[in-house]
């Protein structure tokens, strides 16, 4: 059956689909319940699935994490919602400390099914702390694992998967793109497994790589590329950790360049690991250095200069002039 | 005179009391046998303290001074009841069944945990300071949707039971854990071990009220028990866990004792605290108390007591050739159980490092890894 649908009503629908799959699948997080969550993404759940399945938690992040731990512990699957990325970090010690190592700290009895949802990056023109990309410290973190979902297709099937692995899982959602483009879902499609990269754009010229919200990006500078004539492969990585860079390595075997864009500060993000991984596989196929077009090394700005802050179309055309000139 | 804030139905000389909302629910049998369990537990202590100062672990924390506030509470668990430790928690681990040794190749550094958390209900040891009492309320709050709190089955209502150190109550988790435990009225118990002392900061730097009166501010019972008295702890828990698996909520027991060793093998009290303070409260041993009473009231003599004499050293002896026994882990295994579904790169790391291992000329039959 095809729907169509935003990447709210995607995730909304996706969510719905595993709870109904799993009756040990909890909502838990701050307004995810009557008010279905400040972007709606849990809209209806607890009027469908009652009080003890999605819950309105009090305001204490590493309480919904740490009590998510709990719950995990006794057979549950939490699906906790961090309401904006700049507001994980309460939680930090919680994901990081134990989330992320108590299967291995107990021999592998204790898994940690935990999915970690957050409405990640920028340009909605909010206040401080709302448009972060926190992902490297994450995807930094041994015993978890991070996926960023792209479109409402990706969004819908994504979450269903990230729900239903056994280890934990932070779900990266591009909330610019939650109300934005809507697409046509196929609810009994047969979706790709969850920690793989897609390419999502064919071309022979150059490699762009993107996650999130930078992918629509990297799609519109393909598509203006080509009126100039040059064929731009653009990769979708979807997951973060582990990385899925053999489709990445074989693309760039044959354009020899590779551009990488991000949201998140350029130093030690995701585009450092990948640049690194690039070179140590693809080193004779290289024609220029692996670029990386991302968010500066400073805190994020205030929303009126947003737009100039993060990466734009023109941005990542001047980097791959760059790489083809090299 | 009687501190009417503290509950103590076992004085420091050995004379049973009185308290109007408390009483030991067991036999002098029971007595007998929590004696055992304290002077099993001093001496599991007191031989990984030998074992840390011989090379054989590489730290120990010691509960010297704390075993009636442990056995007290850890008896008064049912088996389908789960216990959260902090990483001080021998006695307790005693009490659910938890081989000593297991204890013993953590603090070797030998693994992380090794005994089985769902199978004697208790947690894995957890170092970060108190994050185990939100992990303790989320699964109490398991126990809620599972259906078995309240009712009113005694083999089927379950409840939890949440360690720390008034070091803790500072952290932000164990005030998150309270208000938690309380908005979703978890049937969890709070068991704080106010041993005086977060490695060398006082009490004072902790709090300027009692600790157990905390827990009214979050709308729960406080409770503060003598906590070097095993019968007024069991007690003061044993009416905690039945209140939380009758589904009427959380408490907060404070036992009242002091860390009689150091923090751990590491530290040394002498540069913060006065040896006075600890001859004060040797008075007031935990053990010791037991002792006078089995002896003068019981009738306990010298069969029983030197029967678990002997049963502590063949322990001792168990514990001091186990953990020389114990063998170091194969580096490769740190690759193990990282995750449920490993990923290609961190098997392609595990292979790429055990070629390493193998290429070097001695390295025979994998003999490196």
């Amino acid at each position: 059956m095809t729907t169509t649908m935003t990447m709210a009503k995607a995730l909304n629908a996706g969510l719905r689909a595993a709870m109904e799959a799993d009756p040990k699948v909890l909502m838990m997080g701050e307004d995810v319940g009557k008010l279905g969550g400040v972007f709606r993404i849990t809209d209806g759940l607890q009027k469908d699935f009652g009080e003890d399945r999605v819950i309105d938690t009090p305001l204490a992040e590493s309480a919904i994490l740490g009590t998510a731990v709990g719950l995990a512990m006794r057979g549950y699957r939490p699906v906790c919602e961090i309401q904006f990325d700049g507001f994980v970090y309460p939680a930090y010690d919680q994901i990081v400390s134990q989330v992320a190592k108590i299967h291995f700290r107990s021999r592998g009895r204790m898994p940690m099914p935990i999915v970690i949802r957050i409405p990640f990056g920028g340009g909605i023109g909010a206040v401080e702390h709302h448009s972060e990309s926190p992902e490297a410290q994450f995807a930094h973190t041994a015993g978890l694992k991070v996926v960023a979902c792209s479109h409402p297709t990706d969004a819908y099937w994504m979450i269903q998967q990230a729900i239903a692995a056994d280890d934990p899982v932070v779900f990266l959602e591009p909330k610019r793109q939650y109300h934005g483009e809507k697409a046509e879902v196929d609810t009994e499609a047969t979706p790709p497994p969850l920690f793989t990269s897609r390419t999502v754009r064919e071309g022979s010229d150059l490699t762009l790589l993107a996650y999130g919200p930078t992918v629509r990006l990297c799609r519109d500078a393909a598509l203006a590329a080509s009126e100039e004539g040059r064929s731009l492969e653009v990769i979708d990585l979807r997951t973060l950790s582990p990385l899925d860079l053999e489709p990445v390595f074989a693309s760039v075997r044959r354009t020899g360049h590779a551009v990488v864009v991000h949201e998140a500060a350029r130093s030690l993000g995701m585009g450092s690991e990948i640049a690194a991984r690039i070179q140590q596989e693809c080193f004779y196929a290289l024609e220029a250095p692996v670029l990386r077009v991302a968010g500066f090394d400073t805190p994020y700005p205030p929303s009126r200069i947003e737009e100039e802050y993060l990466p734009d179309l023109d941005r990542v055309l001047d980097a791959v002039d760059r790489s083809l000139a090299y | 005179m009687a501190d009417p804030d503290l509950v103590q139905l076992l004085t420091p000389e050995g004379e049973r009391a009185e308290h109007p909302d408390y009483a030991f629910a067991g036999d002098d049998d029971t007595i007998r046998s929590l004696y055992r369990d304290l002077v099993l537990t001093r001496r599991i202590d007191t031989e990984a303290t030998a074992l840390q100062r011989h090379g054989e672990l590489g730290i120990w924390a010691s509960l010297l001074g704390q075993e009636a506030a442990q056995i007290g509470s850890g008896r008064a668990l049912r088996r389908q009841d789960h216990a959260f430790p902090t990483y001080r928690e021998h006695g307790v681990a005693w009490t659910r069944g938890v081989d000593p040794l297991s204890l013993l190749s953590l603090f070797r550094g030998v693994d992380q945990g090794s005994w089985d958390p769902e199978a004697t209900g208790f947690g894995l040891y957890t170092i970060v300071i108190g994050a185990q009492t939100l992990h303790a309320t989320g699964y109490a709050m398991g126990l809620q949707r599972d259906g078995v709190v309240g009712t009113d089955d005694p083999d089927r209502d379950a409840a939890v039971i949440a360690y720390f150190g008034d070091g803790a109550t500072s952290q932000g988790d164990v005030n998150e854990a309270f208000i938690w435990a309380s908005v979703f009225n978890a049937p969890v118990v709070f068991f704080c071990q106010n041993n005086q002392w977060a490695i060398s900061e006082p009490i004072d730097r902790q709090t300027r009220i009692p600790l157990y009166q905390r827990a009214s501010g979050f709308g729960f019972p406080g409770v503060r028990v003598d906590g070097n008295d095993v019968l007024a702890v069991h007690a003061a828990t044993q009416a905690a866990l039945q209140r939380a698996r009758e589904g009427s909520g959380p408490t907060l027991i404070e036992a009242f004792t002091y860390r009689m060793g150091a923090h751990t093998t590491t530290d040394d009290p002498t540069r913060y605290r006065l040896s006075a303070d600890l001859e004060h409260w040797k008075l007031k041993d935990p053990v010791e108390r037991v002792h006078a009473y089995l002896t003068r009231h019981v009738g306990a003599g010298e069969d029983f007591f030197s029967e678990i004499a002997e049963e502590a050293d063949a322990l001792a002896v168990r514990l001091r050739e186990g953990t020389r026994a114990m063998a170091d882990p194969s580096i490769l295994s740190v690759f193990d159980q990282v995750y449920v579904e490993e990923s290609a790169e961190l098997a392609q790391q595990r292979d790429e490092h055990a070629a390493y291992l193998d290429s070097f000329e001695d390295a025979t039959d994998g003999a490196r890894r």
